[in-house]
């Protein structure tokens, strides 16, 4: 492996050019101090400064040319790139020990640099969300030059099987391409969603209400980290548990309804799903509720309200924006979750009102899309991307909505909580 | 029109009856929840202690001329159909490696096939009552046993359940999960500094910090489809491997890390950095000697719960293509690999019943790894949380 071997050399010479650069800043600024001479820093910090000045350029540079060579394939010879990095170091630690003079402030020029590369870094979270955001517009663009997008949010047919025929033009053999209609993957997701959240609100903001207002120390010192292990389980678990155990039990109680079930309905994963996002809704309504000040509730009692009243009257009414906003979240990760959907939902399409046939969601259609072996510039993979943007924009909807709220509530709440 | 005493006296007591009935409904959701916890914990327990306990059968292994190309030729005929096959394929190339062999006989204690051991454990399988009345007397004679199950952990996936293991997945979740907190500790401490130490209260910092909360919250797929387009698609990083699923979980990792980084300097006094910064301190000085060290402990617990959160995500990882069939442990960060929640959800899609048991086993191994890490960071929490 050259290019192995090229920046095995390159990091070693680095190094120990940024030794050298060490140990001659820090002897030279050692030698001023030593005449007598006050300076603005101390010794070490000439020597960091002189690593710094070895490093950082040759390291900029270098970095520059691999960018440059990987992704745009400029034609730089590795060696070039290695001699004239290597040289720029050099450079550097000339320049860097010419610096260190009495009237040079070398902590705050270490100080500059170091505040650069947080800065730096901060940016990272930036690029992150526009990585998310451009990836994905730039492949439902391409999708949607294929498809027509008026049939992708109005149609009630997502069969994307036949597409890879018309990618590989062979679209007659196929007979008719795939066809791209979202809204049955979006009423499976808003059903499961929905069982979910029934399962979810009733019983996390309940087990709040009992932890924050009725339970005693000990009991919610205890039950608070039980109640954190349910979030803390991953995902493929839940949905090995929703396959594996939770649907026949399902389809036995809907048989013993006189009810026919899928074995991949829409009711396990739903109330798997559910339970896993019980401790998120109470541990977000607990925040809120603790917040809700005590003047209030002592205001209740003082007029003969009993403590049910003052949580029915005065508590939750306070409490509700936060609520709300905890369940709104709470809704965005229910659409996003994937595993228990891929596992213990059903893979077929399905426009139904009836919780216990099979049905599929948004997220089970995009790993559908991208886990087979289909060339990536077909529209069923594509179609993927084009999922994904509307989930995004439905969760970053949903969060968005749900953190004005909040912020509203801890608002009105800051001036009364003396 | 005034109530008399009595009917106020009854008011009262239903009021309170109500308010009772709100306390007693409250409890018994809690009750539900912590009731699915248990009910979750005992079904995976009892589906999957079973995975670590392997029948085992005492065969006598003649090294025959026959055995050179097809290795069952070595195993009596009324046992052979018993064995398992991977120790079958053995044989060849044990004669082959060490030529010696040829023609002794050995006793020792193979793998049996997957029906024997799901029949030995009183599950479904598919063996003839001959077959069964085989096992029972051997049972009895003491040549197949029940055996701790070695292979579990040693050895990668197979297509035979008997021989398939978590070792694969294991390295490769530990592989993926250095080049995450490679990745995501640096950069999410560095701009948790910079947002609680260094930045100006201005239009960008806020920008920075409602990003990072959006973040938090978009779902672990659309990390997938960036690893996807941006990694794979644009950087050419080799799919599957360890080094294109870390740097994907890193990103997710990457909010956890900076809130909880954040909240660990925001609860080091400003006592502290104004007596630093009253001896002549520089801003990064202060940050480096005094914010950082006390500040550690908090740092430290919120990377190890990000961590453990990411060990247990699959499906960004599945977009990546993690999901693959690995029966070879490797140890490179190019390479295919899959990890233990991966392993889980391949596990979960073999049709066969003892690949039930496995995946049970596999999600209590994953689960154990989990916990541990939760309660080291519970308790390093514990141990050096200060409050001033």
């Amino acid at each position: 492996m050259q290019t192995n071997q090229i920046f095995l050399l390159f990091c070693g010479i680095l190094l120990l050019l940024g030794l050298v650069a060490f140990f001659l800043g820090r002897a030279k600024a050692a030698r001023v101090r030593g005449a007598g001479i006050s300076m603005y820093a101390q010794p070490d910090q000439y020597a960091w400064f002189t690593v710094l000045a070895t490093a950082g350029p040759a390291l900029v540079v270098s970095g520059v040319g691999a960018f440059l060579m990987l992704l745009l394939g400029a034609q730089i010879p590795t060696t070039y790139l290695l001699v004239g990095s290597l040289a720029i170091a050099a450079g550097g630690l000339a320049i860097g020990v010419l610096q260190i003079r009495p009237d040079f402030h070398a902590r705050q020029a270490i100080e500059r640099v170091i505040r650069l590369l947080l800065a730096g870094a901060a940016l990272i979270s930036i690029f992150t969300t526009f990585g998310i955001l451009f990836s994905i517009i730039f492949e439902a663009i391409r999708f949607f030059q294929k498809e027509s997008l008026w049939e992708f949010i109005t149609g009630t047919t997502w069969s994307p099987g036949a597409s890879f025929l018309e990618a590989a033009g062979r679209a007659e053999e196929g007979g008719s391409g795939g066809q791209f209609g979202s809204i049955p993957l979006f009423a499976g997701t808003l059903m499961i969603t929905c069982i979910a959240m029934l399962v979810a609100i009733p019983i996390g903001l309940m087990s709040s209400i009992y932890m924050s207002e009725f339970a005693p120390h000990s009991v919610r010192n205890i039950a608070k980290p039980m109640l954190e292990i349910l979030a803390g389980i991953p995902t493929v678990v839940y949905g090995f548990f929703a396959a594996i155990t939770v649907a026949p039990v399902i389809v036995d109680v809907a048989g013993m309804l006189g009810l026919d079930a899928a074995y991949n309905n829409a009711v396990a994963p739903g109330i798997v799903m559910g339970i896993m996002i019980i401790p998120f809704i109470s541990s977000l309504s607990d925040d809120v509720i603790n917040s809700v000040p005590d003047s209030m509730r002592q205001g209740a009692l003082a007029l003969g309200m009993t403590n049910g009243e003052t949580i029915k009257y005065v508590v939750l009414p306070a409490a509700l924006p936060g609520i709300i906003s905890a369940s709104l979240l709470a809704v965005s990760r229910a659409l996003g979750e994937t595993m228990i959907v891929v596992m213990a939902a059903g893979m077929r399409p399905n426009l139904t009102a009836n919780p216990l046939e099979d049905m599929t969601t948004v997220t089970v259609s995009i790993v559908a899309a991208l886990t087979g072996d289909q060339e990536f510039e077909s529209s069923a993979t594509l179609s993927a991307f084009a999922l994904g943007l509307a989930l995004f924009v439905v969760t970053l909807t949903l969060n968005i909505v749900s953190v004005v709220m909040i912020r509203r509530f801890r608002e009105k709440y800051r001036i009364n909580d003396l | 029109m005034s109530q008399s005493f009595d009917e106020i006296t009854t008011q009262l007591k239903r009021r309170h009856r109500k308010s009772a009935r709100l306390k007693w409904l409250s409890m018994a959701s809690l009750g539900v929840a912590l009731l699915f916890l248990i009910v979750f914990f005992a079904d995976m327990l009892n589906k999957g202690l079973p995975a670590f306990q392997q029948a085992m059968v005492q065969v006598e292994v003649n090294y025959n001329e026959d055995a050179e190309t097809m290795g069952r030729a070595a195993l009596e005929p009324d046992i052979a159909p018993l064995v398992s096959r991977s120790f079958e394929r053995l044989i060849p190339g044990m004669i082959r490696d060490n030529p010696d062999l040829l023609g002794t006989t050995e006793t020792r204690w193979v793998l049996t096939n997957s029906d024997v051991d799901q029949y030995l454990k009183g599950h479904r399988n598919e063996l003839s009552e001959d077959e069964r009345a085989a096992i029972d007397e051997r049972v009895e004679n003491e040549q197949v046993e029940m055996k701790f199950n070695t292979t579990f952990f040693t050895h990668g996936d197979s297509k035979m359940a008997e021989r398939a293991g978590i070792m694969a997945a294991a390295v490769g979740t530990i592989m993926t999960m250095l080049v995450t907190l490679a990745v995501a500790f640096p950069i999410g401490v560095m701009t948790a500094i910079y947002l609680e130490e260094f930045a100006p209260d201005n239009r960008f910092t806020q920008a920075i910090e409602i990003n990072i909360n959006n973040l938090a919250a978009i779902p672990s797929i659309l990390f997938g489809l960036l690893g996807l387009a941006v990694f794979i698609n644009f950087f050419g990083v080799p799919r599957s491997s360890p080094m294109v699923g870390g740097l994907t979980l890193a990103l997710m990792t990457l909010p956890v890390i900076i809130i909880s980084t954040r909240a660990a300097l925001r609860s080091v006094p400003d006592s502290i950095r104004q007596g630093a910064f009253a001896v002549g301190c520089s801003r990064w000085q202060v940050v480096r000697d005094h914010v950082l060290p006390l500040a550690l402990p908090g740092i430290m617990t919120g990377s190890i719960i990000g961590l453990a959160q990411a060990m247990g995500e699959t499906a960004p990882l599945i977009i990546v293509g993690m999901v693959a069939f690995i029966p070879d442990v490797s140890a490179s960060f190019t390479q295919a690999a899959t990890v233990l929640p991966a392993q889980v959800f391949t596990w979960a899609g073999e049709p066969e019943r003892a690949f039930v048991e496995k995946t049970a086993g596999g999600i209590l191994v994953l689960l154990a790894v989990l916990i541990f890490m939760n309660a080291t960071a519970v308790l390093l929490r514990k141990k050096f949380e200060r409050r001033w």
